[in-house]
């Protein structure tokens, strides 16, 4: 066994914060959601929340180890980022090695893919409703921690949990049948894809779809019928103005995998609007934490040399896209819009809507890809285009289940990367999340002696953002949930761990 | 008969192999009814539990936190599957080792990278600091059985679990140690 010796990553130039922790509570690890981070809490003399916050704790450092990779193996090495959404890595990938190549990739090819990230969408969301969220939906915020999970569920619920486990099987599927696995899959390319699609399979899926629809829509019933007694959570969960950013396209129909980007405000209006993906350095920048391996973008034009980034802060992922889009652009998914924007009042501003706008979300996947399958030129042979090196530069971009997603690539004669850049979608809420997770400590906290269901409301903010921790600390980390109680003065009153 | 006690760990790594894992479906439903998960990413037990039978580690053990888990699950478990190529060889999380000191990775990723507040994340007893190399789990502690795969298909991952649970760590074998 090799000894570990810790590394010494503080630097000169950096002083230790000078605090004392008196009352702190941490939660560690922060479960149920797809990486590995703490929340503190802070609590002041008289016993009321002070601070609150999310730290990531995971780092492993794509953006370093892939210079010197080839532009044809990013595909499959960023895939790696994540095993909940590794289609989104892929797609975002093979755009930045299209736009290398300077190709315009086949119909068939953009068809196959758009139909991968829909049954990506399906499988992702499904997830992070029926395995994740919904113990805490169904069982209860404050039922036994021991039981409040999907095997929980699945002994309490069972033909619930059966018909989640299907759906999310059913996207697992549809990913494996055209890229050639469910993880890791190896079929998705620059120029393309890489196999054509058969007649069995494109049957085989419109056959899956009846069911995967059903599930959806009876998902959606269940949710909007449950909704009024979580009047107080919907209320507390991140439910405060911001912007929102998303893929958009020209007829103002909601999009996952092409066109540009749109930004607007939380009165609806749009803020910038038609912005190339490659240009996304201009209204996207980054700013650096002490306390967690996830940095926090922020937009902007809204951001002055001197302001807080909190003046830019914005929202990615299917709450943003529901507000940033017109119409999803299938009939029954805009039904359920309608009634999902009349119970928000417009625009949703509140992060619980994450959960209904996932349904909805699963809702259009399966409407959009019965669409495509019912295409003939979608089992058509040409699938990839093939190319050198014609640029040096390229920005791909996909919407992953959880936001918008940024691979930016410069590359030598040879294809081989000299710089890398990846912008992640659950980053991007990293300010929202820290926002959310203090509004429902100060909503719910009172005094040192904090309830396990409250800890757990807090941990339940987070998970409504489905946030990928795996994938936003690419860089090279991890993701812990902290509660740490610090009086008004700095000193740490005291730290819980849950256990 | 009693359930047996199963715990599920995520070190350094995607996730992908918990995926996998999740993509056993129905079988899921065969398993809950032989063995209790008492501790998984999925679940929301906070501290390794004590007197498990059966622990699946995802992963490679990265920093301070994930080797301090390691060694709990070591001291809690009878049997500790080392699951996936992470785990196994250290895989893609272990890319940064030809890098170096991760302190200049760090370095280039928080502190010039960003284009404000650009600092190092190193919050003590909040944010766990990085080991000098990425190491696969066997470097930490002793493993009893290993499952290669990045990730594992599903239909291996239930054979090896079968095997476990059968107290047999012999079967995991053949095709379904071939590494890809």
């Amino acid at each position: 066994m090799e000894t570990l010796p810790a590394l010494p990553v503080r630097t000169s130039g950096l002083a230790e914060e000078d605090r004392t922790v008196k009352n702190m509570v941490v939660i560690d690890p922060v479960t149920r959601i797809e990486g590995h981070a703490k929340i503190t809490i802070a609590l002041d003399d008289s016993g009321s929340v002070s601070d609150c916050r999310f730290h990531v704790t995971e780092f492993r450092g794509f953006e370093e180890f892939c210079k010197g990779r080839p532009v044809w193996e990013m595909p499959s090495l960023t895939a790696r980022t994540c095993g909940i959404c590794p289609v989104s890595h892929l797609l975002a990938s093979a755009k930045a090695g299209d736009a290398i190549m300077g190709v315009k990739i086949p119909d068939t090819a953009v068809k196959l893919r758009r139909i991968v990230n829909l049954g990506q969408i399906i499988q992702s969301h499904a997830l992070s409703f029926f395995h994740l969220s919904a113990p805490d939906l169904l069982l209860g915020l404050d039922s036994d921690p021991a039981a409040r999970n999907v095997f929980g569920l699945m002994a309490e619920e069972p033909e619930l949990a059966r018909r989640g486990i299907m759906l999310r099987s059913f996207g697992q599927g549809v990913i494996e049948s055209i890229a050639g696995r469910k993880v890791h899959s190896p079929g998705i390319l620059p120029g393309g894809i890489a196999e054509q699609m058969t007649e069995e399979t494109r049957e085989r899926l419109i056959e899956g779809l009846v069911e995967a629809r059903k599930t959806a829509e009876d998902a959606l019933v269940l949710f909007t019928g449950m909704l009024d007694t979580f009047d107080r959570e919907v209320r507390a969960f991140g439910s405060f103005p911001s912007l929102y950013l998303g893929l958009a396209n020209d007829d103002g129909l909601w999009e996952h995998y092409d066109g540009y980007l749109k930004v607007v405000d939380a009165g609806g209006k749009t803020v910038a609007d038609g912005v190339a993906p490659a240009d996304y350095r201009s209204i996207i920048g980054e700013a650096g934490r002490r306390d967690s391996y996830l940095k926090s973008p922020y937009f902007k034009p809204n951001v002055g040399p001197d302001d807080d980034p909190l003046d830019g802060m914005y929202r990615v992922g299917p709450l943003a896209r529901l507000n940033v889009c017109e119409r999803m652009g299938v009939p029954a998914a805009d039904e359920a819009l309608t009634e999902y924007r009349e119970r928000a009042g417009g625009v949703a501003s509140s992060s619980f809507f994450y959960h209904y706008a996932r349904l909805i979300e699963i809702l259009a996947a399966t409407e959009r890809m019965a669409n495509h399958l019912a295409d003939d030129t979608v089992t058509g042979p040409h699938v990839r285009a093939y190319a050198g090196v014609n640029q040096h530069h390229a920005v791909g971009v996909s919407e992953a289940p959880r936001g918008t997603l940024f691979h930016e690539y410069h590359v030598d004669d040879h294809g081989v990367l000299t710089d890398v850049n990846m912008i992640i979608a659950t980053g991007q809420n990293n300010l929202p999340m820290n926002e959310t997770v203090l509004q429902i400590a100060k909503e719910w906290i009172d005094g040192p002696s904090i309830p396990e269901g409250i800890l757990n409301r807090i941990e339940a903010g987070i998970r409504a953002y489905d946030p990928c921790l795996s994938c936003s600390t690419h860089a090279i980390g991890m993701m812990p949930l902290v509660v740490s109680l610090v009086a008004a003065d700095g000193e740490v009153l005291s730290e819980v761990r849950r256990g | 008969m009693s359930k047996v006690r199963l715990a599920t760990a995520w070190l350094g790594g995607c996730s992908g192999c918990h995926m996998s894992f999740l993509d056993m479906d129905a079988w899921l439903f065969e398993l809950a009814a032989v063995a209790n998960v008492v501790y998984s990413p999925i679940a929301d037990v906070k501290a390794f539990p004590p007197d498990v039978d059966i622990t699946l580690v995802e992963g490679a053990v990265a920093n301070e936190d994930n080797a301090e888990l390691a060694r709990d699950i070591r001291a809690n478990s009878k049997v500790v599957l080392s699951f996936g190529d992470c785990a196994v060889t250290g895989n893609v999380t272990a890319m940064r080792n030809p890098l170096g000191d991760p302190a200049g990775i760090l370095e280039a990723v928080y502190v010039k990278a960003p284009d404000r507040d650009g600092m190092l994340p190193v919050e003590a007893g909040i944010v766990p600091p990085l080991l000098p190399r990425v190491l696969p789990l066997h470097k930490v502690i002793k493993v009893d059985a290993y499952l290669p795969g990045c990730p594992p298909p599903a239909d291996r991952i239930q054979r090896a679990i079968e095997a476990l649970l059968d107290g047999d760590p012999s079967r995991i074998t053949g095709e379904d140690i071939r590494f890809g």
